[in-house]
């Protein structure tokens, strides 16, 4: 039991990053943008994310900087693809290369110039990034550990979710954001301003996105910049959102399941022989396995933008 | 009386152009307050493009749009609705998964309602103007009528007094035509001015106040309708007098050439396309196929030509089901069939390749060795351009860029070059003007003539009953009847589409 109650607490950690992939993709998606650039997103996060922290020593300057670097990548992209009608899994494409690129290049260069050789968050940072620490709830057996004991990137992610599903389902302005998503024709017809809107759920797409980018360059390798850090989670994040079926609040589900399978190798005992190889492939077998699920179910009303990867041009003939 | 008039909208030369395309040319229109106007005119004359400008789709290049007396600059559709227009679009626009409800209140400015209290006021709406429509049921599962009530009570709902609809009747049935128009009429009375863009002469005359018509992108002329006949209106549209009887030769010693029986088919999601479907197809003979678009016109098209399974059912050829047979093994039994599909540059022809290429996609299997002989192709599309007066710059321009009629005169003139002896046309004259429209009723009673089994799948009733021998009627899958084209009346068919029984 307690083995369990471990491993539900290391899933919500490990899926973490992946909601704010997904939500963030999710808003994008909902504008009839498929941007599959949110690994490219997440790595240009990562890194503003920790090099705000580590020149500042702020957690909340550090979000700040991974939400803005995310957004820039974003904006790259919704300049393309919205304004001049570029391909967009090109250009999502090309987004990631850049992202993961930049992101390496910039830590490389951060590294050559540091004196040590590498580059670890100051405790200042570390100290905001733990675990908080609630009296009384974190501290009830079993709802303390799975419920109040988290670090911060967690409850912010529930919450981006949350704010997100809110927006989009119980506002007038999700209301047409969908709208546009579907039928970017007939919102543009009902005077929606279909650029407009655009372009701003695709630039808080990318910032959320960067967040969960920094999630992974500053809590995964524990406060250790590393290259790569965020490791194809935004390939994993792309997959969720047909897995949540473009509901932020679902997604919360989606990456808890991912990210049990993330960490699922810990915790089963070694002596059952499954190498580790295995564990490292679930996430994508899953993701493979709801791509064929979700594309057979197509047909019975899965709720997948209708216009979702066409560009949308109001004279086109 | 005259003083209380008012000028809704004028237009005054009007011009827009597509690259070198000018489709308006200096347009004059004027449309009152209390008013129907028809905007009338052959396609490619510019009545959509001139309405998409009315609408602030598109923005003219020169001239001046004045709303009530005052020059206005329509930018965008949201223009355009502050000003009290409105558009109901030929292609609706509608988003599917919303409910009625979502898509009336969609992009106004005001607060979101609750549920409910929206639903008084769609409905309050529903009252003033002799409207139905539930307003909890989503778009995608409602017929196409219903989605036209959806999209009226869409510019009803944002205060529009001005309504332009495109082509607003090309898919109704002639009851829910009838509907239409006394919902229209309605509105005239409540001081809306209308604007009813169509090429329907008979629809014109009957609902419109007055006329303007369009031809190659200028107005040529505005009358008022009581003083005209369709001749005269055709005339004006056309330039020129044309006769508006459609032949129909007697069928010679018809012959079934195919009996379908007990025919069954499902659609992907489960729901039934065709159930039961019993007919026979006759040589020397064109067979009508009415009905409700989607009530199992395309699936018929597709399982007969071998593109979409049957469940339940045989299509006999002398004793020998063709259904799922591969469209070689068909011709090998005797029969060559062709299909003009729907979607012409979908299904039809490759948009992006030229007649040469496309005249190949049906015969580049004669020719012999790994290389393609385009040869044969190119004459065989220079001789259709010649024979069927195609409008083309040349073998080689990709066909998308022909007009539609042209395109349709590519499509057939390829399929009866094959010599078939069964040849099923789905809406073969959708979207063509009234010239295009008689070239191809009279390619099909040429076929007709030398004993080709000819379907048509039409859906201007009008046509229908002066084409065909037999019309099959279709209503939600099932076949309500085989009338006889010769003594049957529109209003007994339109009866048949809704799924009537009705003694012929």
């Amino acid at each position: 039991m307690d083995l369990f109650l471990k491993f539900l607490v290391a899933a919500v950690a490990a899926g973490t990053p992946l909601l704010f992939g997904t939500v963030g993709e999710i808003l994008t998606e909902k504008v009839g943008h498929l941007n599959l650039g949110v690994e490219g997103m997440m790595a240009l996060g990562a890194c503003a994310g920790f090099m705000a922290g580590y020149a500042t020593d702020n957690l909340l300057l550090a979000w700040l900087a991974a939400f803005a670097a995310g957004l820039g990548g974003a904006l790259i992209y919704a300049v393309l693809t919205v304004t001049f009608m570029a391909n967009q899994n090109v250009a999502g494409l090309t987004l990631t290369i850049f992202g993961v690129g930049l992101s390496n290049f910039f830590g490389i260069y951060m590294l050559g110039k540091s004196e040590s050789g590498s580059l670890k968050l100051p405790e200042a940072v570390t100290a905001q990034m733990r675990s908080v620490d609630i009296p009384v709830l974190s501290d009830l057996p079993v709802v303390g550990p799975l419920l109040f004991q988290y670090n911060p990137f967690v409850y912010l992610g529930i919450a981006v979710a949350l704010v997100c599903a809110w927006y989009l389902f119980r506002t007038k302005t999700g209301l047409n954001v969908q709208a546009i998503g579907e039928n970017p024709g007939a919102a543009d017809a009902a005077s929606i301003d279909v650029t407009r809107w655009k372009y701003v759920n695709i630039l808080l797409g990318g910032g959320i996105c960067g967040i969960g980018g920094a999630y992974c360059s500053m809590i995964i390798n524990g406060g250790v910049w590393l290259s790569d850090s965020v490791g194809g989670l935004g390939w994993i994040a792309v997959a969720l959102v047909i897995f949540a079926a473009w509901k932020p609040h679902m997604a919360i589900w989606g990456s808890l399941v991912f990210g049990a399978l993330r960490v699922l190798e810990y915790y089963v005992p070694q002596s059952m022989g499954i190498p580790a190889a295995l564990y490292k492939m679930l996430p994508f077998l899953m993701t493979a396995l709801v791509l064929v699920i979700s594309s057979m179910r197509r047909s019975a009303g899965s709720r997948i933008p209708g216009s979702l990867g066409v560009n949308y041009f109001r004279e086109e003939r | 009386m005259e003083q209380t008039v008012q000028t809704a909208i004028r237009c005054r030369g009007i011009t827009k152009r597509f690259g070198e395309v000018v489709a308006n040319d200096g347009i004059e229109l004027e449309v009152r307050y209390g008013e129907v106007l028809a905007l009338l005119g052959e396609n490619g004359s510019g009545k959509t493009t001139l309405m998409n400008m009315i609408s602030g789709i598109y923005h003219p290049d020169e001239g001046v749009i004045e709303v009530d007396g005052a020059p206005a600059a329509i930018g965008s559709p949201a223009d355009a609705q502050a000003l009290g227009i409105g558009m109901i679009h030929q292609h609706f626009k509608l988003v599917e998964p919303f409910s009625a409800m979502d898509n009336i209140v969609l992009g106004t400015k005001e607060k979101r309602l609750p549920a409910k209290a929206l639903r008084r006021k769609v409905l309050e709406l529903c009252e003033t103007y002799g409207l139905t429509i539930e307003p909890e049921k989503p778009v995608r599962e409602m017929s196409v009528s219903e989605k036209q009530t959806v999209e009226i009570l869409k510019v009803l709902y944002r205060g529009a007094r001005i309504l332009i609809l495109d082509e607003p009747t090309a898919v109704l049935t002639p009851q829910e035509t009838d509907k239409l128009f006394a919902i229209l009429r309605q509105m005239r009375a409540k001081g809306c001015a209308i604007i009813i863009i169509t090429h329907k002469l008979n629809e014109v005359l009957a609902i419109s106040d007055r006329v303007t018509i369009l031809r190659r992108g200028r107005s040529v002329d505005t009358v008022e309708t009581a003083g005209v006949d369709a001749a005269r209106l055709t005339e004006l549209m056309v330039g020129r007098k044309v006769s508006l009887s459609i032949r129909r030769p007697e069928p010679k010693d018809p012959q079934t050439i195919l009996k379908v029986v007990d025919l069954g088919v499902t659609r992907p999601d489960g729901s039934a396309a065709l159930t039961d479907v019993n007919f026979t197809i006759r040589t020397g003979e064109i067979l009508g196929v009415a009905g409700v678009a989607g009530s199992g016109q395309k699936e018929l098209c597709e399982v007969l030509a071998g593109l979409l399974p049957a469940q339940k059912g045989a299509a006999l050829y002398h004793k020998e089901n063709i259904l799922g047979k591969s469209p070689a093994e068909i011709i090998n039994l005797g029969i060559s069939m062709s299909f003009v599909p729907e979607d012409r540059l979908g299904m039809g022809l490759v948009a992006g390749m030229g007649m040469t290429d496309n005249m190949l996609l049906k015969s580049y299997r004669e020719g012999k060795g790994p290389f393609v002989d385009r040869a044969p192709a190119r004459a065989l599309a220079e001789s259709l351009i010649k024979e069927l007066n195609i409008v083309t710059p040349g073998t080689e321009t990709p066909v998308r860029m022909l007009s539609g009629g042209n395109v349709q005169k590519v499509l057939l003139g390829r399929e009866i070059e094959s010599g078939p002896n069964l040849l099923i046309t789905a809406y073969p004259v959708r979207g063509l003007d009234i010239n295009s429209s008689y070239v191809i009723y009279d390619l099909l009673n040429q076929q007709k003539e030398k004993g080709v089994a000819v379907v048509f799948i039409g859906e201007d009733l009008d046509v229908l009953l002066e084409l065909c021998d037999r019309i099959l009627v279709l209503c939600h899958g099932r076949v309500t009847g085989v009338a006889d084209a010769r003594t049957a009346t529109k209003e007994q068919i339109g009866r048949m589409m809704t799924g009537e029984e009705v003694d012929l």
